[in-house]
C-alpha cells in the first residue's frame, strides 16, 4: 500500500500553544481521509502542514514518500479547496479556474478548454463568464473545486469544503465528492468539524482532540469502538460510563460508551430511572433518563411511545453494547 | 415602572424623533447630508464654475481690464512656448513624484498590512502622520537647510567621499544645479516627502483588505511570489494605488510654496497662477491655468478605470 501522506512525530508550535502535539498519522493512495475534530483541536493546522502554509517545528511529513519540509506550497503537488473558497473576485470563473495552468505558462487555448472541461465536471459549464460574486455559495465551493483540480495534483485537501453551505446543499454535495473522487481516484483529505460528514464520505477518518490523534479507523470502528472517552463522546453523543457507574451496569469496573441507539425503553429493563429530556428529532427522538444520578440518553425509533418527563421508566440494552475503553481521556 | 400594553411609554423628545425616523428614514438621511451637500454644492463647486467661467474671459492688453466676453483666447495663451513650459514641467514633476512615492510607500504599506499587528499598527500609524502634525512651512524650511550646498547631506556625502557622486548628479542637465536645494532633484525630494503619508494610507487599506487567503490560494496552485504579486495582490491594490496617486499627483500639481523655497527659478503651475492672480492681476489666464490640473485629474481617472484599476472595488 502507498501512503499518500505520511506524518511521523509531527508537531506545530504557536509559541507555547501546542496547535499539533506529535501527530504520526497514515494517509492510504486513493483513500478518503476525514480529519475530524473540535474547532482547535489542530485538523486545520495538519491540513495547512500538508499544504506547506504551516511549517513544522518537529517531525517530517512525507508525501508519496517524500519529505517535504523544504518544499514550499507552489511546488508540492498538493492543491486545497480553502473554507471560504479564496476565489479570486478580480478574475471570471474560467479564469480562477485556470489560473493554475496560467501560472504555470501553459498556452491560453489549451488552458481555456481545460478549464471549460473542469467547469463541466463540475455543472458549472455555462458559468465561465462570470464573477465569482454573481455566483451562489454552492457555486462558488464546485468553482473551487474545479480550480483545485485543474493541476491534477496527487492529493486534494479541503478545509471544512461544506461548511458555508445549507443543510440541502450539504447532503447533496456530500454524495457529489463521494462519487468524484471515486472517478478521479485522487487521495482527498477533508478537515471537518461535522461527525455525520466525516461519517458518511470518508473511508478513514482521524479523530483530533487538543492537538493530538485520539482515533484513527474506519468510520464504523470509531463509531462503534471508540478508543477514548473523548471520541466516544465527540463522535455521535455516546453514554460515556465512569468505572463504578460501568460495574453498576453489570460489566468490569473500567470507562464504558454505551450507543443511545442501542438503549431501548422496555417493562423488564435492568436500570430504572426518570425522564429528564425530551428531543424530538423528526426520524425519532431522543430521550435522557435521570438511573441513580447517571443521565443515560436513549434513542426511541419513530413508531415506538415516548414517555412524559417525569415519567419512570425501564432501560435495557444488550450486554455487547457495552464498549470498554482504556483509561485516557 | 411595568408597562401592561404592548406598546411601552413615550419617554419625550427622543422617542418621538427616533420614531420619525424610523418610519421615514430618508427625513434622517436628508438631515445628515443636508449640511455637506449645501457646503459642496454652493461653496465649493460654485467656486469651481465661478474658476470655469474666468478662464473663459480675457483681459485686454492696453488697459488690463477683464473683458467679460466668451472666447478661447486665453486657453490660447497657455499654449505660448512660455506657459506650455510651466505645464510641461509641472506635469513630469507631478508623475515623477507620483511614481516616487508609490515606489517608496508601496513596501512600507505592505510591511504595515501584512505584517504589522497590535501595538505595531498603532506605531505605524503614529510614524506615518507624525509628520503631517507639523507646520508644513516647517517642514520645507528644514528641507531646505537640509539640502543646502553646506547642509547635512553635502555634509554626509563628503564625510563618505562620495563628493563626486552628488557633483556629477547635480552637472545632469534640466534635473541639476548649484546645489540640491536649488535643483529639481531637490524638488522632487521635498514633494516626496511631504505628501508620501497621503499615498501610504490609501496603499495600506487597499492592502489590507486583500485577504490572506488569496495569496495562499495563489501559491497553492503552483505561483512564484512574483506571480501571486502580479496576478492577485497588484490588481487588487490597484484603487488604493490609484487613490493615493491622486493625491500626491493633484497635490504636487497645484502646490506654489514647496517650489518657490526648494529649486531652480523656473516656476510651476501653482506659482503661475499665484502670480497672475496677484501681481500681474491676468485673473482669466491665471484660471486657465488652475483649470489645467483638473483637466489632467480627469484624463487621468478615464484612463485608469479604462485600464481596469477600479474593476477590484
Amino acid at each position: 500500500m502507498t501512503l499518500a501522506v505520511e506524518f511521523t512525530h509531527v508537531s506545530r508550535h504557536f509559541g507555547a500553544v501546542l496547535a499539533v502535539n506529535d501527530v504520526t498519522l497514515e494517509v492510504p493512495e486513493g483513500s478518503f481521509f476525514a480529519m475530524l475534530g473540535p474547532s482547535g483541536s489542530g485538523k486545520t493546522t495538519c491540513l495547512r502542514l500538508i499544504s506547506g502554509f504551516e511549517k513544522t517545528t518537529g517531525g517530517t511529513i512525507r508525501i508519496f514518500g517524500e519529505d517535504c519540509g523544504a518544499v514550499p506550497p507552489n511546488r508540492r503537488n498538493v492543491n486545497t479547496v480553502f473554507q471560504d473558497y479564496a476565489l479570486f473576485p478580480h478574475m471570471n470563473v474560467r479564469d480562477n479556474v485556470a489560473y493554475g495552468l496560467m501560472v504555470r505558462g501553459v498556452a491560453k487555448s489549451t488552458r481555456v478548454a481545460r478549464a471549460e472541461e473542469l467547469l463541466a465536471l463540475v455543472k458549472l459549464a455555462d458559468y465561465g463568464d462570470r464573477k465569482p460574486a454573481q455566483l451562489s455559495g454552492g457555486q462558488r465551493q464546485r468553482v473551487a473545486l474545479a480550480r483545485a483540480l485543474i493541476n491534477e495534483p496527487r492529493v486534494l485537501l479541503l478545509d471544512e469544503p461544506l461548511g458555508a453551505l445549507d443543510l440541502k446543499l450539504r447532503e447533496a454535495m456530500q454524495d457529489e465528492l463521494k462519487s468524484l473522487q471515486q472517478r478521479l481516484g485522487i487521495t482527498f483529505i477533508f478537515v471537518t468539524h461535522d461527525q455525520g460528514e466525516a461519517l458518511s464520505m470518508a473511508d478513514q477518518v482521524a479523530v483530533f482532540n487538543q492537538g493530538r490523534v485520539a482515533q484513527v479507523g474506519t468510520p464504523a470502528q470509531v463509531y462503534n469502538q471508540p478508543a477514548t472517552r473523548f471520541v466516544a463522546d465527540f463522535v455521535g453523543s455516546s453514554n460515556v460510563l465512569a468505572p463504578d457507574i460501568t460495574r453498576r451496569f453489570g460489566g468490569p469496573a473500567q470507562w464504558a460508551s454505551l450507543r443511545p441507539e442501542a438503549v431501548i425503553v422496555t417493562p423488564q429493563g435492568r436500570a430504572t430511572g426518570r425522564v429528564t429530556a425530551l428531543r424530538y428529532l423528526g426520524a425519532g427522538t431522543r430521550i435522557v433518563v435521570d438511573i441513580g444520578g447517571q443521565d443515560i440518553a436513549a434513542m426511541l425509533g419513530a413508531g415506538e411511545a415516548v414517555p412524559n418527563i417525569g415519567e419512570e421508566v425501564r432501560l435495557d440494552w444488550p450486554h455487547t453494547a457495552l464498549h470498554l475503553m482504556g483509561p485516557e481521556a | 415602572m411595568n408597562a401592561t400594553g404592548a406598546t411601552l411609554p413615550d419617554r419625550g423628545t427622543g422617542d418621538r424623533l427616533t420614531a420619525i425616523f424610523w418610519r421615514k428614514p430618508n427625513v434622517l438621511l436628508a438631515l445628515l447630508i443636508a449640511p455637506p451637500l449645501l457646503w459642496l454644492g454652493v461653496v465649493y463647486v460654485g467656486s469651481l464654475a465661478a474658476l470655469l467661467v474666468q478662464s473663459f474671459y480675457s483681459i485686454d492688453e492696453f488697459s488690463g481690464v477683464v473683458v467679460r466676453e466668451f472666447t478661447l483666447k486665453t486657453y490660447a495663451e497657455l499654449l505660448r512656448p512660455a506657459n506650455a513650459d510651466v505645464i510641461g514641467r509641472t506635469l513630469a514633476m507631478a508623475a515623477a513624484v507620483t511614481i516616487g512615492a508609490i515606489l517608496t510607500a508601496f513596501p512600507i504599506a505592505y510591511m504595515a498590512a501584512r505584517y504589522a499587528k497590535g501595538r505595531w499598527k498603532a506605531v505605524f500609524y503614529i510614524a506615518v502622520m507624525l509628520p503631517l502634525w507639523s507646520s508644513y512651512l516647517v517642514k520645507v524650511y528644514a528641507w531646505k537647510l537640509i539640502l543646502a550646498k553646506e547642509g547635512i547631506i553635502s555634509w554626509a556625502i563628503d564625510s563618505i567621499g562620495a563628493t563626486p557622486v552628488l557633483e556629477a548628479l547635480l552637472a545632469t542637465p534640466v534635473i541639476g544645479g548649484n546645489s540640491l536645494s536649488t535643483s529639481y532633484i531637490g524638488t522632487f525630494l521635498v514633494f516626496l516627502y511631504v505628501w508620501l503619508p497621503y499615498m501610504i494610507l490609501p496603499m495600506q487599506a487597499a492592502l489590507e483588505r486583500v485577504p490572506a487567503n488569496l495569496l495562499e490560494a495563489s501559491a497553492d496552485l503552483g505561483a512564484t511570489a512574483g506571480q501571486t504579486f502580479r496576478m492577485v495582490t497588484l490588481p487588487l491594490a490597484l484603487p488604493g494605488i490609484i487613490a493615493g496617486s491622486i493625491f500626491t499627483f493633484s497635490l504636487t500639481m497645484g502646490d506654489y510654496i514647496i517650489p518657490q523655497i526648494v529649486g531652480s527659478s523656473r516656476i510651476f503651475i501653482g506659482q503661475a497662477v499665484y502670480q497672475l492672480q496677484g501681481t500681474a492681476g491676468n485673473i482669466p489666464l491665471a484660471a486657465a491655468f488652475a483649470v489645467v490640473p483638473i483637466v489632467i485629474m480627469l484624463i487621468y481617472l478615464a484612463l485608469a478605470k479604462r485600464a481596469g484599476a477600479f474593476d477590484a472595488l
